[in-house]
């Protein structure tokens, strides 16, 4: 690779995005001074709003792509899917920076941040949440470093830095797999508060097997994403063969909700016509019912249609499910009221304008892509078959 | 020394004076808000605030064909084992031996897992504040261990509030119940709710029509938690070792990659 300067062009599209994340930073820089009341609509009914519940339990979630892929690719060494690994760590890592920053926006005594990992609060959940977070963004960072010193030259690093990989690669995958299960974790406390039909005590395999599934549907979206905004043709055999992993623990995760329900006597309470009820098949039918068929037929995983659609059901599902757990399902017991208001709104589009922002600084400076030469017969490429350059 | 004190709160004998909440606000030194003026007194139907740890709630209830009032002091349990302390991160929230669970705004972080973790809602956060607290009663952990009854227990003018050990406290609270069956209902709240509260009330009205909640869980909060927290070294230890026994075992057999050069930065220029 030849050394060329950093690149960062400047388009319409993106003076918004930068707009909207400077935005985001002075609305932030006035909660700090004037407190979480001042932009929130945050209340002692609702101490977790749409930081908490979107950008970081949605955002941890969503970064979920980082952790199958590295299980798919790099343990199970289905080197086939090698062409979507690195974008989808990359994805992950700008995920969890954005949650780590929206949750220190939302702890009220921030300068007290540090406090946990030295005062052993074992006994909870978000002991172990902040823990494996915290730990697995310094992971990733390592994991990107590889990459990192690929085109910032410093080969002693990355020599150092490529022989410890594996190390990272399965610590990598222990670790999200821990906070994934914990963010559920957190929500066993509201025993007689979270409707029964999200609460259970296994609500950590739920959302840590979610995370999972949702990796492949997330690395579909946004390669199909990058894949236009870049003018290079889609990776659909990847896509297409991926679903399977998918649609297979879709599968499994619906069955063992039926029988969760069942077990503890609340299945009929799906079907009660109460508001919590109708969410709840929504979310089962629209976002994991639908989605198992489309990926189960040929005509339409084959397709990118087809696969982009029923990824982006298997994403906005897994969303829907944590906005069921932080709201819909809380809301009978909380009482009271809250919709954010508009500057949590947009502190919460700066962020993920932010994530846009740095993925495309990121890609058009870094090897994360495979070359595009490459990308025509990649998916002839057997398994195991090495590639040539 | 006290040990694990605890209180009885008889709802037959509250006249509703708010003595207690003015003791309160005194003792703990808790400013009035400007917009409630000087009234000491709030007038019944008054939720729990940072400025407010204990409030008397009025309820207008049908009894024998007949409206009747009865009031109902609101302040923290005190569970015996609080859900709000196992979910502090930070221990911020501890349960003294004394039987008050406390709170220390040194070490919170104001992550507010508490609030949500709280079966009964009592907690309350500093919104307006830029480095708010969580506050709630605190029992008045002082005057314990100076060997007197918190403030509120010691102004009732009426004795609807019974201050001592917890075990004689429900001891005095079953007597109560077996002496005129006619009049309570026979029901000792907090004797087992959430495995068990500091603060119990026996009342002649069903709780549920005094706005108590009836749905939490009679096994202690923390007990959910640690089932399922227990097992993460395993987890840790386990999968840990599973993936890297599958590391092992299909790199030997998959040919390995030469990763570098197979990405490129994408051109952005060419468009």
């Amino acid at each position: 690779m030849q050394k060329k300067n950093w690149t960062f062009r400047i388009t319409g599209f993106r003076l918004l995005l930068i707009l909207f994340v400077i935005t985001a930073v002075v609305v932030s820089l006035y909660r700090f001074i004037f407190g979480l009341g001042s932009v929130t609509n945050l209340n002692d009914q609702w101490p977790w709003g749409l930081w908490i519940g979107f950008d970081l339990l949605c955002g941890i979630a969503l970064a979920g792509g980082g952790f199958s892929t590295a299980l798919i690719v790099h343990v199970l060494h289905k080197e086939k899917y090698l062409p979507i690994a690195r974008a989808a760590l990359l994805t992950s890592l700008i995920g969890y920076i954005i949650a780590l920053v929206s949750l220190f926006l939302d702890i009220g005594r921030w300068y007290n941040f540090w406090r946990p990992f030295f005062y052993w609060g074992y006994h909870s959940v978000l002991f172990e949440v902040f823990w494996c977070i915290s730990l697995y963004t310094i992971v990733q960072i390592m994991e990107f470093g590889d990459i990192f010193f690929e085109r910032v030259r410093f080969p002693s690093l990355k020599k150092i830095l490529h022989a410890t990989i594996p190390f990272w690669l399965i610590i990598g995958i222990v670790l999200p797999t821990l906070h994934q299960s914990s963010l559920g974790s957190l929500f066993v406390i509201c025993a007689n508060r979270l409707n029964p039909l999200w609460w259970s005590m296994i609500i950590p395999f739920f959302f840590v097997w979610s995370a999972f599934f949702l990796g492949p549907a997330m690395v579909t979206i946004e390669g199909t994403l990058a894949a236009r905004a870049y003018r290079r043709t889609p990776e659909l055999p990847v896509f297409s063969d991926l679903t399977r992993v998918t649609m297979w623990m879709m599968i499994v995760y619906l069955i063992v909700k039926v029988i969760d329900l069942n077990y503890r006597g609340v299945f009929s309470q799906a079907f009660n016509g109460s508001f919590e009820s109708n969410m709840f098949l929504i979310e089962m039918i629209v976002f994991v019912l639908l989605p198992i068929v489309m990926y189960a037929l040929p005509g339409i995983r084959n397709k990118l249609w087809g696969v982009f659609t029923a990824s982006v059901l298997v994403v906005a599902g897994v969303v829907f499910n944590r906005m069921n757990v932080v709201f819909t399902g809380m809301a009978k017991s909380a009482g009271g009221h809250y919709f954010p208001s508009d500057w949590e709104i947009l502190v919460t589009i700066g962020m993920w304008s932010a994530l846009i922002l740095i993925y495309c600084f990121v890609v058009e400076n870094f090897p994360i892509i495979p070359k595009e030469d490459l990308v025509s017969h990649e998916s002839s490429i057997a398994p195991g078959q090495s590639v040539q350059t | 020394m006290t040990r694990n004190m605890g209180a009885l709160v008889d709802i037959t004998k509250c006249i509703g004076c708010e003595s207690c909440v003015v003791a309160c606000r005194l003792y703990n030194g808790l400013e009035p808000d400007p917009k409630d003026g000087d009234r000491p007194a709030q007038g019944g139907n008054i939720e729990l605030a940072p400025n407010k740890w204990t409030v008397i709630q009025s309820h207008r209830i049908k009894k024998d064909g007949k409206q009747i009032r009865r009031f109902v002091k609101q302040q923290c349990f005190h569970c015996l084992e609080p859900a709000c302390a196992s979910a502090c991160f930070a221990k911020a929230l501890q349960k003294t031996p004394e039987g008050p669970v406390v709170y220390n705004e040194k070490l919170c972080v104001g992550c507010r897992y508490c609030m949500i973790a709280c079966p009964f809602g009592i907690l309350r956060f500093e919104w307006d504040k830029p480095f708010p607290r969580v506050l709630k009663c605190q029992m008045c952990l002082g005057r314990l261990t100076d060997g007197q009854m918190p403030a509120c227990a010691g102004v009732c003018p009426t004795g609807a509030i019974t201050f001592g050990e917890r075990d004689k406290i429900v001891e005095e609270a079953k007597k109560r119940l077996a002496s005129n069956p006619g009049l309570y209902t026979g029901q000792i709240y907090g004797l087992e709710e959430a495995g068990g509260t500091s603060w119990l009330y026996i009342s002649d009205v069903p709780f549920e029509q005094l706005g108590f909640k009836t749905d939490v869980p009679k096994k202690p909060i923390p007990e959910y938690t640690w089932q399922v927290l227990r097992w993460t070294p395993h987890i840790f230890v386990g999968w840990g070792a599973l993936l890297t026994g599958m590391y092992l075992y299909t790199k030997r057999r998959a040919v390995v990659h030469e990763e570098e050069g197979m990405y490129a930065p994408v051109d952005d220029d060419e468009k």
